[in-house]
Parts: structure tokens; sequence; C-alpha cells
């Protein structure tokens, strides 16, 4: 994937400041891996190796050759829509369905691959289900010995407690999954997905089930319990907003393919193509052209940092790319429509060359009139070659 | 592949070869049986066997169409006053064994029975010779008599169906100017045809089963003489060739009851619709269609199943109970329960075979085990001889030279019966556990997998509880279809026991009817568990287990 930005010479950092508020980190960062954490739970956070992985049902390619790797204690998002095979991914890992081809390794055991299908009850390997999947006839308490067989029932009843407690629901330990609410019932889930102490969590769109309210609360309940622990962990959605709050780093998905596998903010400000760019953030794109080290966009011209061929280029930018000038400087527009949104004005403003109104946001007095000037303000704006695919 | 999962296919391998031997047993009987018979049979015996088998399974066949889609469409389409009883009461005739209601109606039609002497007395007459209806004794009586007793196989599929696709279709057809008869025969029968085809695929294997019905009115069907060829003619390859000669007929109706099924769909799994608008009937209508749809239930239950609880009165009035009934019946339930529990755990293993094995061979496994159920009782007894026999002489030859005794499993023992019994109904609980664990998220044996269990604890763990209850009622049914059970039974019970059915159908081949009637009662009364069963299911509350995991 051709990866070339555009920037303005001699500029400060460039990712917008304050960063939009969905990319800002709501959480403390994690604690040295296998230190602390991991120290009191007695986990030990496994590296999963995923080397070259495919499997298709029928003639369908639900993946198709990706390699991932997540070293111990990291928390790793997959982001994708449906049906772009992130839940076949974690099926892959967690051992209940098995690859056409490449193999999986967590540390140094190869699980899957290779004429190897380790089954999952011995992989080490955890997974919330996406519909929590506690099991009707038992007890709250009972669903999260469940994996504790190991354990003597002594042991096990007071393992399980203790991880109920975490969650705040050792007095729901007799209840019946059937009276829980939403929100309990998923923390029962990530009590008994935890209590065996996996090497690796996976989480298969843990949050999806939940009302927007719970949702946040509960996302970041279970992500301190992940962290505390020190656990590796791998979550599936298709919720870019959580992907970033949860996730040290995000694998981008897209019809089966590894599109992008970075931290939020190296996928925001240098996505590796027009769809990366639109997995995290608005974007407005237009047509550019690339000629001696500068691009020539409908909003201005800039200096190209990155060396690009001469020719016709696609040019993605961040809203926060786009700067309203005085007047007499920049591109002219025309303001459409203007609503009133408090602490700012948002304005649909028409540019010749553009095909669709920029919608932007202005101080709330700063425009007067029908007309406005614009230019292009340093950083979130990225040029890919121009074809025809996305 | 691991030693355990090794084993399990080792298992299901010795499994499929049990549920297939009577099949291969079959071929090759037939195949080596003394020529110097076959000529006999395919001269004197087959013809009219086959004529009469045949003009049976086409009779028996219009007959159950008739009234299964009838009924069905009178209490659909249809509002009166009873209909509401109707829609229950007409699934009654399904608790009445075929070789009951002959039973019944053979002492009830007798010329010194209580229908000819009360019509004599009405009209004047004094001497039974004075009045002659037709024989029941007959092909067409005993078409009449499966008919009425057959139709609900029908009846149930087809109103079902009626019940969940037709509101919309109907009522379009009627605002597209069609009347009530055009509506019926434009719209919803074809639409009911794959219901009404299943139904009536059905009905015609009980119809091929039966072998008490038919002989007691003296029809000769194939299971007849395969009957008479072996026990009274001591002649096993013959019968072993009349009864792969029904074999061809089972597989003819199984491809032509998938035909007229046809491409379309069963409709019938779907989600409800809103329910049939009802078209009221009133004054003479009304009561014309509740007398029309009150006679199957009456010809086919109320009469049989009153007349059999009074003469069972009468005899205990006279002389108590029989004495012999208390045996019968513990011997009924004793191998009843005995082949009911091997049914189910072995049915257990079957359904969870496409998870245990993988699910290509764990299909085939289910389809194997449906085996037993396609094949009429007599035809599986005769295929069981020879592996049975094959087996005692196995377990002879490696315990008895030792132990100068040896475990006898085959013949004429109750482990006979009881694999014999295994083996027909195995499909029952099957069926029964695989809707069970069908309506379990498939969610939760993952999880249970995720949390350390192997294929067989999560079986147990999880499966098994939820799926209780299916499996429960699944259980249930085989009970009663094995207490019911006559030409296996029949052929294969150990010497000198006698279950209630095989008690009946001495008591009737003896001619003494109302020892019987006691017994009859009991079989009904046993053949009603599964229909208020039905009942139940149909009018009950949505399952618990829908909110399961949520």
């Amino acid at each position: 994937m051709t990866d070339r930005r555009a920037r303005l010479p001699g500029s400060g950092p460039f990712f917008p400041d304050p960063l939009p508020l969905f990319l800002r980190r709501r959480t403390a960062p994690p604690p040295p891996a296998g230190q602390d954490g991991a120290a009191k739970t007695g986990l030990s956070p496994a590296r999963l190796d995923i080397r070259g992985v495919s499997r298709r049902y029928g003639r369908t390619p639900a993946l198709e050759d990706v390699s991932l790797s997540l070293p111990p204690g990291e928390i790793l998002a997959v982001l994708g829509r449906s049906g772009c095979g992130k839940s076949t991914l974690l099926r892959l890992i967690a051992g209940l369905d098995a690859p056409d081809a490449g193999e999986i390794r967590i540390d140094d055991r190869r699980v899957a691959g290779r004429g190897r299908d380790e089954p999952p009850e011995t992989r080490g390997v955890g997974l919330m289900f996406q519909d929590y999947a506690l099991f009707p006839h038992l007890t709250v308490l009972a669903n999260v010995r469940f994996g504790l067989r190991h354990l003597s029932s002594r042991a096990a009843r007071a393992v399980a407690l203790e991880r109920l407690a975490e969650v705040g629901l050792a007095d729901r330990a007799d209840s019946y999954p059937g009276t829980l609410s939403g929100g309990e019932a998923q923390r029962v889930a990530l009590a008994r997905a935890l209590a065996p102490r996996p090497r690796v969590l996976l989480l298969d769109e843990p949050f999806s089930n939940l009302d927007a309210g719970t949702r946040e609360r509960v996302r970041a309940d279970t992500l301190a319990v992940l962290r505390q622990g020190g656990i590796s962990a791998i979550l599936v959605t298709h919720d870019a907003a959580e992907a970033v709050e949860f996730a040290d780093r995000i694998a981008l998905m897209r019809e089966g393919r590894l599109v992008q596998c970075d931290t939020a903010e190296r996928l925001y400000r240098a996505p590796a193509s027009p769809f990366a760019a639109r997995a995290l953030g608005d974007i407005v794109e237009m047509e550019g052209l690339a000629s001696g080290g500068r691009l020539t966009t409908p909003l201005g011209t800039l200096a190209l940092t990155d060396p690009t061929p001469d020719g016709s280029v696609r040019v993605c930018l961040r809203p926060e790319a786009i700067r309203i000038v005085p007047r007499g400087e920049g591109v002219p527009g025309r303001i459409l429509r203007r609503r009133f949104v408090g602490a700012s004005t948002r304005i649909d403003v028409e540019v010749a060359g553009l095909d669709a109104p920029l919608r932007l946001t202005a101080a709330p007095d700063g425009i007067a009139g029908d007309g406005v000037a614009l230019g292009l303000a340093e950083g979130g704006v990225f040029v890919f070659p121009a074809a025809k695919s996305s | 592949m691991t030693p355990a999962r090794g084993l399990l296919h080792a298992a299901a391998a010795v499994l499929a070869a049990i549920l297939l031997a009577p099949v291969v047993s079959l071929a090759v009987a037939a195949a080596d049986g003394t020529g110097e018979l076959w000529p006999h049979l395919a001269a004197y015996v087959l013809p009219q066997a086959i004529r009469e088998t045949g003009l049976l399974l086409v009779g028996v066949g219009l007959l159950v169409t008739a009234l299964g889609t009838g009924t069905a469409w009178l209490v659909s389409a249809f509002a009166f006053p009873g209909r509401r009883f109707l829609d229950a009461a007409l699934l009654l005739p399904l608790a009445v064994p075929t070789y009951v209601v002959a039973y019944a109606y053979l002492d009830l039609m007798h010329p010194l029975g209580p229908i000819q002497s009360g019509l004599r007395a009405l009209l004047g007459l004094s001497s039974p010779r004075d009045l002659s209806l037709p024989d029941l004794r007959s092909l067409p009586g005993c078409i009449l008599l499966l008919g009425f007793v057959l139709y609900p196989y029908v009846y149930l599929p087809t109103r079902a169906l009626f019940l969940m696709r037709a509101g919309t279709l109907l009522e379009a057809a009627r605002m597209l100017g069609a009347g009530p008869a055009r509506t019926f025969f434009r719209v919803a029968l074809p639409l009911a045809r794959p219901a009404i085809a299943l139904g009536v695929g059905l009905a015609l294997m009980e119809t091929l089963n039966d072998v008490g019905a038919a002989e007691f009115l003296g029809v000769r069907t194939l299971t007849v003489q395969v009957y008479a060829t072996w026990v009274n003619r001591s002649d096993l390859p013959g019968a072993a060739q009349i009864a792969l000669v029904m074999l061809a007929g089972v597989v003819g109706l199984v491809a032509l009851e998938r035909l007229a099924r046809g491409k379309r769909g069963y409709a019938g799994s779907g989600h409800r619709d809103r329910p049939t608008a009802r078209r009221p009937l009133s004054g003479w209508r009304a009561a014309a269609a509740l007398a029309l749809g009150s006679t199957p239930v009456l010809l086919g239950f109320g009469l049989p199943a009153g007349y059999l609880a009074w003469a069972a009165w009468q005899r205990l009035r006279a002389g108590g109970w029989p004495e012999a009934l208390a045996a019968q019946t513990l011997n009924t339930v004793l191998y009843a329960g005995a082949a009911t529990a091997v049914t189910v755990a072995v049915g257990l293993l079957v359904a969870a075979a496409p998870q245990l094995l993988g699910r290509r061979s764990g299909q085939a496994l289910i389809r194997v085990a449906g085996l037993g159920y396609a094949m009429p009782g007599t035809v599986l007894a005769v295929g069981l001889l020879a592996p049975l026999a094959l087996l005692d002489k196995g377990l002879a030859d490696l315990f008895g030279a030792e132990l100068g005794w040896a475990p006898a499993i085959g013949l004429g023992t109750g482990a006979a019966l009881v694999i014999a019994y295994t083996l027909r109904f195995l499909t029952i609980s099957v069926g029964a556990t695989e809707a069970g664990f069908a309506r379990i998220p498939s969610t939760l044996p993952d999880a249970a997998r995720m949390l350390g269990r192997g294929r067989f604890a999560t079986l147990l763990a999880v499966q098994l509880p939820l799926a209780w209850p299916a499996v429960l009622s699944g259980a249930l049914l085989a009970f009663v279809d094995i207490a019911k059970e006559l030409p296996v039974t029949l052929l294969l019970r150990p010497l000198n026991v006698e279950t209630l059915s095989t008690h009946l159908y001495g008591e009737a081949a003896r001619g003494t009817y109302e020892d019987g009637a006691a017994a009859a009662l009991l079989i009904v009364m046993t053949g009603l568990i599964p229909v208020a069963l039905l009942l139940r299911l149909d009018r009950g509350p949505v399952p618990r287990h829908s909110r399961a995991g949520a």
C-alpha cells in the first residue's frame, strides 16, 4: 500500500490539537506488560502469532493471508464491518474453526496450521461471546465456576466468587442468567471468561448488545479489569470509537484481508489507503494533481513531503485540514446553509471543482454574508494514487 | 486423531453396522434362499399378496387424504360451535393402533354383537340370518377401518400448514373473488400438497406395518404373508424374499412421497402468520359442519374406545380382572421401558454424532438410524433373525468352550426384542433430541469448549441438560410406540411371554374377543399420552429456552 502524505514544509506537529474527542484515551495507558497486574493475578499473558492465515467457506474466501502479532499484555482491536472476516479470525484463534492455510502460534507452540488443530479446550484461550452465551440452566456462580474444573470444589468456588466480586456482582452469585440485565450478563460473561486465567482473551463484539449509556460504563470497567490483569486480548468490533478507546493497536480489516495494523494515532495520521482514512474519522475526498513536488487541489496548493510521480491523484482531507482564511486569500466558496450548534456554527460551503458541498465548523460570529474564503491547513492531507478502487 | 476420537469413530462404525444388519441379512437370505420355494411363492403367494397390498394402500391413501385434508380445512377455514373441541378431538384416533380398531369393530359388528342385535331389535327381526350387512372382514372393510384411524397423520401436518401459512394467502384468494370451494381446490389444496404427501406417506407406512388388522379382517397382505410364511411354514428364506419385496415397496413409497412433495418446500416451518380469519357458519350449516367433522372422531375413536371400555367393564363385573392382565401389563412396561432406555441413550449419541464425529459422518449416521422406522416390523424382525443367530453362535464359540455356559442375546430372549425395538424406534428419540439440540444457541457449546471442556463433556454438561425436556418427550413417544407395537413383538418375544398387544392378538385369533377388551383399553389409554403431548405442544406457551443466554 502506498503511504504518501502531503505535509507543509517547516510546520510543527500536524496532528490537530486537541485530538477529535473520540480519539482521546479516557483511561490510563497500560501498565508495562507482565509486571504489576500480572503478578497480582498470577496470569502470564501470552504472545500470539498469526501467520498467513486463510479460511474459505466453499468458494467464498472469509479470510485471506492474514498475519498479525500480539505481544504479551497488549490489547488489539480488530475493526471492520460485518462480513469482513473478523469473527472468523477470532474463531480460528479460539480453535472453534481451523484455517485452510497459514498457522497460529501461542508463544512458541503451534496450535493450528500445518496439520495441527489443537482443540479449543487445551489452547488456554478465553472467548467472550457477543450474546454472552451464559448457560441458562446454571446459576451465575456455576457459570463462572464452569471453567475451573481443575481446582477443588472449595477453591473453585472461592476463585469464582473473587472474579464475581471483581466485576461487582458477588451478590448475584445465586441468580440465574435469565434474571440479569444486559450489563450484568456482560460482566458475568467477563468474569467467567477470566476465571480459568486464559493466556489470551478474545472478545467478540462484547458491548454491542448494550444500550448506549451502559455500554460506556461497562466498556471502561472491562478495560480496567483487563489492564489490571495485564491480559493479552483481542477485541472484535465494528465501532471505530470503541476500538480506539479499548485497544493499544487497531487491525483494520476489509473483505477478509488485513488493511492496516497500527496504533489509533498512526491510523488517523498516516492511513495506508482511503479506506483506512475513512475508518477512523470523517474525510473529504477530491481529485488533485501532483506536479513538480507540489499538490494542486480545488482548495489550493501545498508542497508534497513524499516523492510522488506527477499526475492525477486521489486526495483525502481531514476536516481540520480545511481552514477559513481572510477574504481575498485562498479559494472562494459560497455558503449554502448554516446551522447554529451552540459554541460554533456549522456551515455547508460550495466550492468550485468539488462534487459535494463541504461541511465545516466555524466560530459563531466569524462568518458574515454568503461568501467565505478557504485554505489548506497543515497536516491531515493524504495523497493516494488515483486508482478506481478506494 | 486422538485415541478418544478414534474410539468414538469405531463405536459409530459398529452402531452403523448394527443398524444396517437387517437390510444386509435380508439381501443375503433372499439371495441364497432355497430355489424350490421361490417358484411357489412367485406363482401362488406373491401375486395375490401384492395385489391386495396395492389395493389396500391405494384405498387407504385416498381415504386418509380425503378425511385428513377435509377435516383440516373444516377446522381451519370455518368457525362454528364446537370447532375448538373438534380441532383437538380429530387427533384422538392416533391413540388407537390398527389392530385394536379392527379388534373392537369385529366384536362390535359381530352378528351377535351390539350393533347387529340392536338393528334387529329395531327392525323386529329375530334371526341373524334375516339381516345381512356387508361383511367387515373384507378388503373394503379393512380400508375403511385403517382410513378412519390413520387419517390424523394427514390431518396434523395439513392443519398446521393451514394455520401457519394460509391466513394471508387464502384471504388474498378471496379478495380476488374466489368462493370457498374455489379457494379450497385452487389455493389451499396445492398449497398443502407437501404436507399431505408427508402425512399420506406416514399413513401408508403404518398400513404396510400393520399385521393385526389385515389378518383379523382376512386380507392377505404382504405383511401377513411374511408372518405366515415364517411362523406357519417355518420358511425363513421365503419370508425374507417376501420381506425384500416389501422393502422395495417402502422405497417406492418414499420416492413417491418425495415426488409428491415436489420442489416446493414444506412451508410449515416459518413463523406463524396471523391466524386465518375463519368464515363463520350458523344454523344448519354449523350443525352439518360439526356432524361432518365429528364422524371420523366417532368412528376412529369414540365408538371403538367406548365399546372397549364398556366391554372391559362387563368383563370386570362378571369375573373380575383377567388374572393374566397384570403380568402382561408388567411385561409390556418392562420391555418397553428397557427398550426406551436403550433407545434414548443410543439416540442421544446419534443425535450428537455430527458434533462428536464431524458433520458429514454424523449426518450419515443419523440417516442410517432412520432406516428401522421405514421398515415394517415384520421385515425388520425377519432381517434380524440371521444376525442374531450369528451373534449367539459367536458368543457360544467365545464363551461356551471356556465356561460351559454362554450368555444368549439372540433369538428368543428379551435382549433380542429390546434390540429390535431399538432399531425400529431409534429415529424417534434421535429426532426429538436433535430438535432439542437445535434450539440451543450454538455459542453455548462453543463457550463450554472455550472453558476447557471436551466435546463429550460439553454434551453432558450443557447440551443434555438444556435439551432434557425434548429428550424426555422423545422417550415418552418411543415408550408409547414400543408398548403398542405388535409385529416385532409377535415374532421376536421370548417363549411364553405375553405383552398386552400379543395377548390381544391371541384373543382375536382365538375369537375370544371379550377377554382382550381390558388389554385393548389399556393400549388405547397409553396411546392417548402422545396425543395429549401433541395438543400441549400445539397450544403451549413459547418454549422457555428461547431467551437462553440473553
